[in-house]
């Protein structure tokens, strides 16, 4: 089994490895066989495993070597197969796949050795989250953590010629380095604590850690879920990762790396459940980061940038969730969104692929009628965004409302209204793209057409997810003991149910929530097809529109309050402190003995007896030091 | 096994190559010499392995002890631990690859060989030495051959770096050489190990410690002694570059290790605090001061000054985990600053400019080099997989384990250095290997032979670290042992 288990990370490693070292020979189709192969046959072991654990639980921990082991610190090297990372298994693997196998279609403009290249980056990536969601420890999580942060980099900048797109990789590296900074800081203080990152040792010995140090653990861990999952105050570097191919931007930047802050905190829920006040920061994070990214939303003419707001509001909803202890809801919304937002991106990368890589929605329209699938699959996708019932965005949303609900009534409300701007604008992106007539060039519009299969069959597959998809999670409300999810990731949030109640709201309450929502979504909806499906002219944005579309001017906020002060501070120690001060010093150290070997060059005025006179003196002088070295010392002890 | 052998052979190399007529024979010598070397420290280590499994549990191996000079007791005693064996292994890395990307050396080539194989006699000699004088001696011999390697064959304003490295240096040896007598004129014996059994009184360490450690620190780039390093490092030449900044840095943290705190623990612990602040001040500063360096090779050479303060950081903690740390940077900063500069030096030889500004898009036109350039730039940012992450790792977590508030700001301040790392290894790799290409470069060739052979060696080295870091933890587990039973004697009131 062991054996097994490593076989799943190794296996895209070794497509890795392949494609990289060999890019200049292989063929693109090799290189597309090998990179999508290897992610298949991971996905086939990941449902083994997955069929594995359903049997007969969480399997034992896989140990395979001690990483570090110095004194006090122990790293053992091993892997956790149980009901959330298989669950996270089935999901990266499986889309990882269907991406994969787009991306064969889609970068096929690219030379044979960039195409592989390509596929080395996405094969290394697959490798990365799965050690991220595989390690049994804080440190092995760290490892894919960063190592996912180099393929998002690598991949942003996959086309390095444009100097705006390596600022885009640049800065998301970085913004995701100071998240790194403080998921760092606990993993030290808490290894420092325990002498162990084990997630076994750690959860088990909870109560050992002061509340204090607790709030301090969770807080930094959750500035790590920050950076990596886009929330306030680090979220700019998402919607600039739309730089990306397209299928990058499905497959990280919206189905699993920007989860990963979820999987942490989900992994790590009972910390957080005896940490209130953590919980009460992670779930007002997520509320406001929910609410603003989906004002910016409103407001965007990039097909990915619209999406890309949408996918940082959406991982703000999963923290509300985590942060108010709906854990199964959070985790049922990152499934659930992988589906959709998944789909969605890799629709806009049809349309895009079509459209000659126009983004500008307000060059599409009347797409509908040259793109059939790609148009009611993205159509499917957008009903599950808005959580219209049954589609599976309505399960997964609506069971994080709840939880909020039952925390605080006004977050329910917050929540809600952010759910009737992703309508709106999502609608309003659908309507753009496929309704009405198309507004581009003619020859752009000679050459529209549907994509290949290879683009299509991923479409229709992920479409088939997001409409059943919310069928694991049907709520008591509609038949008892029927939410599969969580009975499945029971033995994950067990231990943090000693320490809540469980609410359960009356039934007519939740039907008349369920009810309202729903009217107000379709109502919704209507609205923004009824407005955008005829719209031919666009205005310029005024007023409080054009802070939308400037995004609030936060990229400009923090160049000049953090970004500029900095590269103040660093110049200043470049030119000044290090220029005149500290080689200064060193400078005039050499001037002085310049100065100072002048004056004493006068003591050799070639007359032979002060030579010796000099001599005599100094061999006194040495005989003295040594033999009346101790007193001496005792001397210059006293001076200093 | 006998350790002379380790002098013996450059030694002889160096001999060879005054025979030698013309570029090729001597490169080939020199490559053959150093390959030797490089083999014998492996020999080396597996050696040390059959001793330690068949249960030799001595503090030092292979020890031999001869007389030099008998009226001041200064005897040529030499010997290894785990901790040696690491530092002689980088040296054999480093030596390999700089003459590997040396090959085409044109101007005075035989002198030019012969000084770099001379500087590896320093450093062998210095790490194998347990006689306070002899490592004193090795550390001269490192030294001179450095102002000769960048005076003649540097770059840019070569004679003032060249007499500002010489004479920093040479300061640091002085004061080095009063800390040594210090210890040898209240001890009357230069014999590491025997002085390791001795009471020395703490006042005299609190004394001599300072200039021992200052001396070494200065080797090391210790704030504010640092200015050496990035005017040295840009004037020297490329292996010299590596040589310095692989090497010949490492010396000052290993004589910080092994001379001031091994032999002097009461101080070690008095100045510790010391040490931490000027340490996290040269990680955080160094850092900052290379954001915004328009010089490839003094983007390289603050980040080592950065660099370098952990190896000061994980030494001032003075824990076991801490010194295990320690040397794991010396290693892991050896490699992957040789491997920065290597790649810096390919890329200098090809464009014929180092300003980050001039350069761009090379990674059309040299993908081998970019990639070689990039991994350098990701090891030093401390990526996972590459030496620099469990190294800084172990330091971090060492330094953290210490619940005292000020220490705990250290570590905060010293591990927010990685975000500013980032900034300015991604800034680097940008503009120099990504974006827009200009025309001058476009027909630029990839990396030759030699050039992917010196890559590769240093890549494997730092691949193996960041993957498998218990190898070379077990390697100086003992070695870190042997310290900290010697800080274990002190009583701290």
């Amino acid at each position: 089994m062991n054996n097994l288990i490593l076989l799943v990370p190794l296996l895209p490693f070794i497509g890795f490895l392949v494609n990289g070292l060999f890019r200049k020979s292989l063929s693109k189709t090799m290189t597309g066989v090998i990179g999508s192969g290897v992610i298949l046959a991971a996905f086939a072991i990941s449902i083994y495993l997955f069929l594995q654990v359903r049997s007969g639980g969480a399997i034992p921990t896989s140990v395979y070597f001690d990483f570090i082991n110095i004194d006090k610190l122990n790293v053992q090297f091993a892997f956790q197969v149980d009901q959330l990372s298989s669950l996270f298994l089935l999901i990266i693997t499986g889309i990882g796949f269907l991406i994969h196998l787009y991306s064969t279609a889609y970068m096929h403009e690219e030379k044979p050795e960039h195409f592989a290249r390509y596929f080395a980056y996405l094969n290394l990536f697959v490798f990365s989250m799965l050690l991220l969601v595989m390690g049994a420890n804080f440190v092995i999580m760290f490892i894919g953590w960063e190592g996912v942060g180099l393929c998002s980099y690598l991949l942003i900048g996959f086309w390095f010629k444009n100097t705006n797109y390596n600022y885009a990789a640049k800065k998301a590296f970085v913004m995701n380095r100071i998240g790194d900074l403080g998921f760092l800081l606990a993993i030290f203080w808490i290894i420092a604590k325990l002498g162990t990152s084990n997630y076994a040792d750690v959860f088990a010995s909870v109560k050992s850690f002061t509340p204090a140090e607790l709030t301090g653990i969770t807080m930094l861990l959750f500035v790590g879920a920050m950076g990596k999952s886009a929330q306030i105050p680090l979220y700019t570097w998402l919607p600039d990762a739309m730089a990306g191919p397209t299928p990058v931007s499905a497959l990280i930047h919206a189905a699993t790396m920007v989860t990963a802050g979820i999987y942490m905190i989900a992994r790590s829920n009972i910390m957080y459940t005896i940490a209130p006040f953590t919980s009460h920061f992670v779930a007002i994070i997520g509320l406001a980061t929910a609410i603003f990214a989906a004002t910016i939303a409103l407001k965007q003419n990039d097909i990915k940038k619209v999406l890309a707001y949408s996918t940082v509001s959406q991982l703000g909803y999963m923290f509300l969730g985590l942060g108010v202890g709906a854990y199964t809801g959070a985790v049922f919304h990152v499934m659930t969104h992988a589906f959709f937002k998944a789909l969605l991106f890799l629709g806009a990368g049809s349309v895009i692929h079509a459209m000659h890589h126009e983004q500008d929605i307000r060059n599409m329209g009347g797409l509908k009628k040259y793109m059939p699938i790609t148009h009611i699959t993205f159509l499917l996708g957008c009903l599950a965004i808005a959580g219209v019932p049954p589609f599976s965005g309505f399960f997964s949303k609506d069971e994080i409302l709840v939880g909020a609900y039952n925390e605080n009534p006004l977050y329910y409300y917050i929540g809600l209204a952010g759910a009737l701007m992703t309508a709106f604008y999502m609608f309003r992106l659908y309507a753009l793209t496929f309704l009405g007539k198309f507004r581009g060039t003619h020859e752009q519009q000679h050459h529209l057409h549907e994509s290949p299969s290879a683009i299509t069959f991923p479409l229709i597959v992920l479409a088939i997810l997001s409409v059943f998809g919310g069928l694991l999670g049907i709520p008591a409300l509609f038949a008892e003991n029927a939410h599969s999810l969580e009975k499945w990731l029971d033995p994950i949030f067990a231990g943090s149910h000693e320490y809540t109640t469980a609410h359960h709201l009356e039934h007519s309450t939740e039907w008349m929530m369920m009810g309202v929502s729903t009217l107000l979504i379709v109502v919704i909806i209507v609205f923004a097809w009824r407005s955008f499906s005829r719209k031919e002219r666009f205005e310029e944005n005024k007023g409080f529109g054009k802070v939308l579309e400037n995004k609030w001017y936060v990229d400009e906020l923090y160049d000049n309050i953090i970004v500029k002060p900095l590269n103040g501070l660093a110049g200043f120690f470049k030119d000044v402190f290090e220029k005149n001060i500290v080689d200064g010093a060193v400078n005039g150290v050499g001037r002085l003995v310049q100065y100072s070997s002048r004056q004493v060059r006068l003591l050799q005025n070639g007359q032979v007896g002060s030579y010796i006179l000099v001599m005599v003196l100094s061999l006194i002088v040495i005989v003295l030091l040594f033999r009346e070295q101790t007193v001496i010392v005792s001397a210059l002890r006293k001076i200093f | 096994m006998n350790l002379s052998l380790l002098i013996i052979l450059p030694l002889v190399t160096a001999i060879i190559l005054l025979f030698c007529k013309g570029l090729k024979q001597v490169r080939t010598v020199s490559l053959i010499g150093s390959v030797a070397q490089l083999v014998l420290s492996f020999t080396l280590l597996s050696n040390y392995w059959q001793e330690r499994s068949s249960g030799n549990t001595a503090k030092m191996l292979f020890e031999s002890n001869y007389t030099w000079f008998k009226p001041l007791n200064i005897n040529y005693h030499i010997g290894v631990d785990g901790i040696s064996i690491a530092m002689i292994l980088l040296t054999a890395f480093v030596v390999v690859a700089g003459v590997l990307v040396s090959w085409t050396t044109e101007k005075l080539s035989k002198e030019f060989f012969f000084l770099l194989i001379f500087l590896s006699v320093g450093a062998y000699g210095f790490f194998i030495s347990l006689d306070l004088f002899t490592l004193f001696f090795f550390l001269e011999v490192a030294v001179i051959p450095k102002f000769l390697l960048i005076g003649i064959w540097g770059s840019g304003k070569k004679e003032y770096s060249a007499m500002k490295l010489a004479l920093m240096l040479m300061a640091g040896s002085a004061l080095v050489f009063v800390g040594l007598a210090g210890l040898y004129f209240n001890t009357g014996t230069f014999d590491i190990m025997a002085l390791s059994q001795m009471q020395i009184a703490v006042d005299v360490q609190k004394f001599f410690f300072p200039f021992a450690f200052i001396g070494f620190g200065i080797f090391t780039a210790l704030f504010p002694f640092h200015t050496w390093v990035p005017d040295g490092h840009s004037s020297a030449p490329t292996a010299a570059s590596m040589f310095l900044a692989g090497i010949s840095m490492k010396l000052g943290g290993y004589g910080c290790l092994r001379v001031a705190t091994f032999l002097m623990p009461d101080a070690a612990h008095a100045y510790s605090g010391i040490i931490i602040l000027l340490a996290t001040i040269a990680i955080i500063y160094g850092a900052f001061a290379t954001m915004m360096q328009k010089d490839l090779k003094y983007i390289n050479a603050y980040s080592s000054v950065s660099h370098c303060g952990f190896v000061l950081l994980g030494i001032g903690m003075l824990t076991k985990t801490s010194i295990n740390g320690a040397v794991l940077q010396m290693v892991s900063h050896g490699l992957m600053t040789a491997l920065f500069f290597a790649a810096i030096g390919m890329i200098y030889s090809r464009t014929h400019t180092r300003e980050v500004a001039k350069l761009g898009g090379l990674l059309k036109v040299t993908p081998f080099i970019s990639t070689v350039f990039v991994i350098a730039g990701f090891a030093s940012l401390g990526l996972p997989g590459l030496s620099g992450f469990v190294a800084e790792m172990t330091i971090f977590m060492s330094s953290w384990q210490n619940p005292d508030k000020m220490y705990r700001l250290a570590t905060i301040l010293a591990c927010a250095s990685i975000v500013v790392t980032a900034v300015y290894i991604l800034r680097a790799a940008g503009k120099t290997v990504m974006g827009p290409i200009s025309d001058s470069y476009v027909k630029l060739t990839d990396a030759t032979w030699n050039e992917k052979l010196a890559a590769g060696l240093l890549i494997a080295g730092i691949l193996v670290i960041g993957i498998a870091p218990f190898l070379i933890n077990q390697l100086i587990n003992p070695g870190t042992e042997t310290i900290m039973q010697q800080l274990g004697k002190v009583i701290i009131p």
